[in-house]
């Protein structure tokens, strides 16, 4: 049956496509728009918002095209004048029921009210005075602006957490986080926000903050961004998903007025040697195994919420951007004798729990967190976009020494399976002394949510997995139930296809778009000359001048983890948020 | 011998549930289905306000309705059956239900989902424990994939009562008429169902004396009908109920339709959980604006996602153009 094609007609024309798809993925393949609001391609179709409801000739009743196979000898229409009234009215509903005080950034109602020439609805708001919901540290959901398509449940459900739920209000069924008693935890994963189609879930932002830093000007402000958002940034400014755009990003940072410009992924290579260490130092000695990784922060609040006894198996080497920053604040410092607390960094970041993570008081160094502010890849997008800097427009720049040149390991840390494969590397080194003759693992690459593979390292078979998901990481820890010694190493990322797909990307994101921001990162990988985080001279004179001693790298590289209560939702009413 | 789908291709039986769908034909269409599991349910829902006729049949038939299902049982490979009925009934007929039962793998459920639990997809996810009650997508119809993804025949009660009167050769055509007349119950009525609505209020003595309006099939979803309206057969789920033109407020009653599509819909899609409310705001204010009216109209039957929503245009428009003299062109 595979490969097989159907001939459809659709507006009257001839349309040769695969079998399997849907109306709306034919049409869509073909440039005919149907407008959709629920429709996500990593959810299963709900039908819900019944725009995207087309004629197939001979067939009574409209059918919604997101949730229709197409088959051999359709005749469709579209866009005829009885769809086109249907959607108009719809969307004014739909309209109608979303209080539009501050028209929220990737609203994609709006553009279609606009598209259809919809203005004032006829009809009163109905969601006037409808709260906001603060939880999972830095996530806000303001369900005035909701239009009830649940995709964010969806997702939420997808990933396992099942933190918001459809509940009753006043005989409507509405998106509400779980109830005080549930005591459920969100892990500011962000999928809900990445698949919000009108921007009713966003992070709270640091926007304004920065900008008043910037302005000021009597601090060294440091940025410094993730692997990740090099390749993804770009969408925010008219680009291709995957389009690399390193060095266009450092110059629109400059632009900013900023001090200087720091890449993480050096960050990511110093993440490497240490994990790599602390790997070889459990699969000798004493210390739990299989050892998970930590870098997720998404997955630390999972784990500390509600596997408090999987926190032993955490490496316990800190993220990229906080070393990174800890670095800043120490080594860095001292070097161009800038008192430590007169350094701000703020790190860009493809991701939501990393605004967590960087309050996290674990991390402080003298009493001050290596990261003082996380900006989302959006939220950077719309820094620039206030300052008129469009990344176009953008001449290439270096970023920045001591801490602009990563290896290609510290850059595909932005990929699911990126961590584990930029470890085998050097930990395969600092095994047998010897370069891993092919660095190209493919086994731990690619958007599939659970790979495993076995790497054989001299005498040594090491038993690894790679999850992205949070789901997948529980069907892990289940697999772990029954077999305590089925891995040596996994990495879990919280988000889809690992940091590319995170919280903080831009929006929209689907498993094509994930796809092209990793396969960007994995070709900064493949054409860099030094693709070893070992082997990076920036990391090698670090730890001959500053890492060369354990309280050194205890207290910039290492940290710890505890079980963590739980967090209540906060709600706030539209008259509070406004003083 | 005919076979029992034969015997319901000929005396042509529709299914009772308000589709009226040929029995036969969801018969054969489940035997067609490899399976290593098939799923049989009766639908004793019935939540649509002075619908009463699965309950007649509960209270006086019950050996009939399980003798209907045992015939489905032995007629579907691989099936085990469901009875699926609304809380109270479930409550008030399980004691007597069981004893017809006996070692039949009919298992009796108790609903708690509301008007929309009887909806065949809804019935479904309800079986399931679904988190959020709410239909699904068709296709794949039931039949094909229902419970659990096995096949799955959905016949009301009703039909599976008519199946065992065909079995033992006793069917006379006839169906249940659940009649009410200004709010008051009269019973449920076994009357040949090709007969007019006028013939079966004269024939039970309920054509009233005072100035009346009928609405057909059920007081939420029924059509209007007036006195002179009544040469066609029942529709729907077979209930007919009057009311008293002179006495009944239109607003009122529009009111109480509304306020029972608005509780009982499940909000999933756009056009029934906002058109219902809009709807809803605009007859409690009492303040019609017509051509406002035409679009939720247009929209609700056109786009809503399952029959509830499809069927909210019938009464409204029909009592506003008999009864108010209000005729809203969609």
């Amino acid at each position: 049956m595979k490969n097989q094609t159907i001939s459809l007609t659709i507006n009257g024309k001839t349309i040769t496509a695969e079998t399997g798809k849907t109306i709306l993925e034919i049409a869509r393949e073909n440039n005919i728009e149907i407008p959709t609001l629920c429709y996500h391609p990593d959810l299963e179709a709900k039908a819900g918002c019944r725009l995207c409801l087309v004629q197939i000739e001979g067939e009574k009743n409209l059918i919604t095209s997101c949730s229709t196979i197409a088959t051999d000898g359709m005749n469709i229409t579209t866009n005829n004048e009885e769809i086109l009234r249907t959607r108009k009215i719809n969307i004014e509903l739909l309209l109608a029921q979303q209080q539009d005080k501050k028209p929220a950034k990737n609203n994609k109602l709006l553009q279609l009210a606009k598209e259809y020439n919809v203005t004032k609805p006829r009809f009163p708001n109905r969601k006037i005075n409808y709260p906001t919901y603060h939880f999972g540290h830095s996530i806000k959901f303001n369900s005035a602006l909701c239009i009830d398509c649940r995709n964010c449940v969806d997702i939420c459900d997808k990933q396992s957490i099942e933190y918001l739920e459809i509940k009753e209000n006043k005989h409507f069924l509405e998106v509400t986080p779980a109830s005080e008693q549930e005591h459920k935890n969100c892990i500011s994963c962000g999928q809900c926000v990445t698949h919000c189609p009108v921007g009713a879930l966003d992070t709270t932002d640091s926007i304004d903050e920065i900008q008043q830093i910037l302005n000021q000007k009597n601090k060294t402000v440091v940025f410094q961004f993730a692997p990740a958002i090099r390749t993804s940034i770009g969408e925010e400014f008219g680009f291709p998903p995957g389009k690399v755009l390193t060095d266009e990003m450092v110059s629109a940072l400059k632009k900013l007025g900023v001090d200087y410009v720091f890449d993480v992924s050096v960050g990511a290579d110093v993440t490497t040697i240490e994990e790599a260490r602390e790997l070889i130092r459990r699969l000798q000695g004493n210390e739990p195994l299989p050892m998970f990784t930590s870098c997720c922060p998404a997955w630390v609040r999972f784990v500390e919420h509600n596997h408090p006894e999987l926190i032993p198996n955490f490496t316990t080497v800190r993220s990229p951007h906080i070393i990174l920053g800890g670095l800043t604040k120490t080594y860095w410092a001292e070097k161009h004798a800038i008192a430590p607390e007169n350094i701000i960094v703020i790190s860009i970041m493809p991701c939501i729990a990393k605004k967590y993570e960087a309050s996290r008081s674990e991390m402080n160094i003298n009493n001050l967190p290596p990261v003082d502010y996380v900006l989302t890849t959006r939220e950077l997008a719309q820094l620039l976009k206030n300052n008129h800097i469009d990344l176009q427009q953008c001449t290439p720049e270096k970023a920045d020494d001591f801490f602009g040149n990563p290896s290609g390991a510290g850059v595909i840390y932005g990929a699911s399976g990126g961590v584990m494969e930029s470890a085998l590397r050097t930990g395969y080194k600092e095994l047998t002394g010897e370069e891993l003759p092919n660095l190209n693992l493919q086994e731990v690459r690619g958007l599939k949510g659970f790979k495993e593979a076995e790497i054989t390292i001299g005498k040594a078979t090491l038993k690894v997995a790679v999850t992205s998901g949070i789901k997948n990481a529980k069907l892990i820890i289940e697999k772990l139930k029954e077999n305590p010694n089925a891995y040596h190493y996994i990495e879990v990322m919280a988000c889809p296809g690992g940091c590319i797909g995170g919280g903080g990307q831009p929006i929209p994101v689907s498993p094509e778009i994930r796809k092209k921001r990793a396969e960007g990162l994995y070709s900064i990988d493949n054409h860099k000359k030094n693709r070893l985080a070992h082997q990076n001279p920036a990391i090698k004179t670090l730890y001959e001048k500053f890492l060369n001693n354990h309280q050194n790298i205890h207290t910039t590289c290492h940290t710890t983890y505890k079980q963590k209560a739980y967090e209540p939702v906060r709600i706030s009413f539209p008259k509070e948020d406004q003083t | 011998m005919p076979t029992i789908i034969e015997k319901l291709y000929q005396t042509n039986l529709h299914g009772r549930g308000g589709a009226a769908f040929p029995t036969a034909k969801k018969w054969e269409i489940l035997l067609q289905q490899q399976s290593e599991k098939k799923y049989i349910i009766a639908n004793g829902s019935e939540g649509e306000p002075y619908v009463y006729k699965d309950e007649y049949i509960l209270t006086h038939h019950p050996e009939q309705l399980i003798k209907g299902i045992e015939i489905a049982l032995k007629t579907i490979d691989k099936s085990t059956a469901y009875l699926y009925l609304r809380t109270d009934y479930f409550d008030r007929f399980k004691a007597s239900l069981e004893k017809h039962i006996g070692n039949l793998p009919i298992t009796l459920f108790r609903e708690t989902s509301g008007y929309l639990g009887g909806e065949e997809t809804t019935l479904i996810n309800t079986i399931e424990d679904a988190k959020v009650i709410q239909p699904r997508s068709k296709p794949p119809l039931p039949l094909i994939s229902g419970l659990w993804n096995y096949p799955t025949l959905i016949n009301n009660i009703e039909t599976f009562y008519d199946v065992a009167q065909i079995d033992q050769g006793t069917y006379k055509e006839t169906r249940l008429y659940s009649i009410t007349s200004e709010g008051e119950k009269k019973g449920v009525f076994e009357l040949p169902e090709h007969w007019t609505i006028q013939q079966v209020l004269e024939h039970t003595n309920m054509l009233p004396t005072f100035d009346f309006f009928t609405q057909i099939g059920g007081s939420a979803s029924g059509e209007i009908l007036l006195s002179d309206e009544l040469n066609i057969p029942v529709t729907g789920s077979g209930a007919i109920i009057i009311y008293n033109k002179t006495t009944t407020d239109p607003f009122a009653l529009m009111q109480r339709w509304l306020d029972f599509f608005f509780k009982e819909n499940c909000d999933k899609c756009l056009p029934c959980r906002e058109g219902v409310y809009r709807l809803r705001e605009m007859i409690n204010t009492k303040n019609l604006n017509e051509s406002l009216l035409s679009d939720l109209f247009f929209t609700t039957q056109k786009t809503c996602f399952c029959p509830l929503g499809k069927s909210v245009h019938i009464p409204i428009s029909s009592l506003l153009k008999k009864v108010c003299g209000v005729t809203i062109t969609v």
